[in-house]
């Protein structure tokens, strides 16, 4: 517990933390990052990915920002898990974000665990993880950090920027914070904000990694462990807010898990027991506990409005970028009704807004699966925001 | 790829209403078009007036196709969505042969003065001859070319005849600027000729509204 000895490998539990199979983008102490909580972060690091090629005049850039759990590794096989990647059917050549023709680039947020910096990278000033040492993250903190790495990059303006729900939210404040960097934006199944709903159910899932004796306060790294329990616990029940009753009942129902009676006892006699906790285990073997403390934290914090005087629209006066907005009838988690004031904030703001709500039964999770609606509307949208851009 | 493909200018295949609404358009106005179905009359707009056009349709299926069309629409309808828009957004706010589909007619021709320095509205006149010799003759609800739906299904539930709304813009404080009645076959009615004549023979009719003095 006292040894204070830096380790020489990052530490087993956020194997991808330090040096991970990802491009990475080091930022020494002339860069900084500014983050809300009033701290210049510095060094700090950004890790992505890329897919396609950029043009000449580096106009066909679509950035693609990642949710809660996810990461950079959008469309290629996971480093971790071996899994294609998260938005496999979204992004490739000749699909909705077709890479033959668009240079994608996916980011790991500001305190993420897959090699952006986060709770589980070393701290250089201790040479131990930072744990609850890093400052909080927000939303905007991720953005910040992700204009830093286009500028790195030499990348001026965003053809599209595009993601869902947490992803969905850094699309907004890339639109409110870099207007005239955004050329087209498509946030999916997100809002201007954290409703108290949105909190509660977090607070739930950090109460249950807190409550894990192996949590120790954060500093479970040293000690070799991993609060994968109360991690488990933790996905287990935000799991259950990405799918809908409908798509739960269909998939599951009340069947039994290879059993022909309930068995009496507290196993996993129900299909959907079993399948939550399968949900769980693999969920801990890729994802740090800190990371999830400090993303659903940076999640709550997000209210765009408060940031320009309660009046949303105003986080989009004047705005010229194009604007596609979706939402799915089943997302209970950011129902539509929450797109909707989005809508309605960018319309009296004057900007140049489309909005489609697509019928599904498959819930918040909807904007990651094969959804036909989905990937014709972003096709479409893209294709008439590419013409009106002039890329060939 | 409508967008890209060579086409035919919109006028010509377009519907003799939305080109007599397209001609009430100032060029480079903003235009917002409620019930804007597949883009069709923006699309006209666009070309023709070279308007700033925005649209709401109720549809999934209308929204992506004007999605495609690279037209800015939003998913929504009539009733509840013009309340979120702020006053004086758009120099037009177009309603086109949908006023009788809304739940509250008043209110939303009300919103459309509100956000829009004018209002053009078009609708299917209920007081034609034929519907009238319908009920008159048959004594059923009638059923037409243009409305072809049974009463039990029709989303049409507000209808009403050019004296009808003659009588709707009035209470709304709206001024009539233009107005025009379109015969069957959709030539429009000599413009001398009285409302009866119009509320008789007119098939649909196209208003043009402005807010009266002291209105809003």
């Amino acid at each position: 517990m006292t040894s204070l000895a830096a380790p020489a490998v990052a530490f087993s539990s956020a194997p991808e933390a330090d040096e991970p199979h990802s491009l990475v983008m080091r930022f020494g102490a002339d860069r900084p990052l500014r983050m809300d909580a009033g701290v210049a972060l510095a060094p700090f690091q950004i890790a992505y990915q890329t897919y396609g090629t950029l043009n000449a005049d580096k106009s066909n850039v679509v950035l693609v920002c990642h949710a809660l759990t996810g990461d950079q590794h959008v469309a290629n096989v996971h480093p971790v898990t071996g899994k294609e990647g998260w938005w496999d059917v979204m992004i490739g050549p000749g699909k909705p974000i077709d890479t033959d023709r668009f240079f994608v680039i996916c980011s790991n947020v500001i305190g993420g665990c897959m090699g952006s910096t986060g709770p589980a990278s070393t701290n250089p000033a201790t040479g131990r993880p930072y744990g609850l040492d890093l400052p909080v993250v927000t939303i905007r903190d991720m953005v910040r950090a992700q204009a830093m790495l286009l500028d790195a990059l030499g990348i001026d303006t965003l053809f599209c920027v595009l993601g869902g729900s947490m992803g969905g939210m850094q699309v907004l404040q890339w639109a409110a914070s870099y207007p005239e960097r955004v050329f087209s934006a498509i946030p999916i199944a997100t809002a201007s904000r954290h409703s108290s709903q949105n909190i509660a159910f977090a607070e739930v899932g950090r109460q249950a990694v807190m409550a894990d004796p192996d949590w120790r306060g954060g500093r479970y790294y040293e000690a070799g462990v991993r609060p994968e329990k109360g991690l488990g616990v933790a996905r287990m029940a935000a799991h259950i807010t990405y799918l809908s009753d409908a798509a739960l009942h269909e998939k599951f129902g009340r069947r039994l898990q290879n059993r022909a009676a309930p068995t009496f006892s507290f196993d996993a006699d129900f299909q959907i027991e079993s399948y939550l906790r399968h949900q769980g285990r693999s969920f801990v073997q890729r994802f740090d506990a800190n990371s999830y403390l400090y993303l659903t934290r940076a999640m709550d914090y997000f209210d765009l409005a408060a940031d320009y005087g309660g009046r949303l629209a105003d986080a989009f006066k004047g705005s010229r970028s194009r604007f596609c907005l979706i939402s799915f009838t089943s997302d209970w988690l950011f129902p539509t009704a929450e797109t909707r004031a989005v809508v309605h904030a960018l319309n009296a703001g004057g900007a140049s807004v489309s909005f489609v709500e697509i019928e599904t039964d498959k819930g918040h999770d909807a904007f990651l699966l094969d959804v036909p609606e989905l990937f014709a509307t972003v096709r479409s949208f893209l294709k008439s925001a590419a013409h009106k851009r002039g890329l060939a | 790829m409508n967008d890209m493909t060579p086409h035919r200018p919109a006028r010509d295949a377009a519907r003799v209403d939305l080109v007599l609404v397209a001609d009430m358009v100032e060029k480079g106005a903003r235009v917002l078009d409620v019930g804007c179905g597949d883009g069709q009359l923006l699309r006209l707009l666009a070309e023709e007036r070279g308007v700033d056009g925005r649209g709401i349709e109720l549809s999934q299926r209308g929204v992506n196709d004007c999605v495609a069309k690279g037209l800015s629409v939003i998913q929504g309808d009539a009733d509840a969505d013009l309340a979120a828009y702020p006053d004086d957004a758009f120099d037009y706010v177009i309603l086109s042969q949908t006023l009788q589909a809304t739940h509250r007619p008043k209110v939303v021709l009300e919103n459309m003065l509100r956000i829009g320095r004018k209002a053009i509205v078009s609708f299917p006149n209920f007081g034609h001859w034929r519907i009238r010799a319908q009920i008159a003759f048959k004594g059923r609800m009638p059923v037409t070319e243009n409305l072809a739906w049974s009463w039990y299904d029709t989303p049409n539930i507000h209808f009403c005849t050019i004296r009808d709304f003659v009588a709707l813009a009035g209470e709304a404080d709206a001024r009539i600027e233009r107005a025009v009645a379109l015969e069957a076959g959709g030539k429009p009615i000599g413009f001398s000729a009285p409302w009866a004549f119009w509320n008789l023979f007119g098939e649909q009719a196209v208003f043009l509204l402005s807010r009266s003095k002291g209105g809003h």
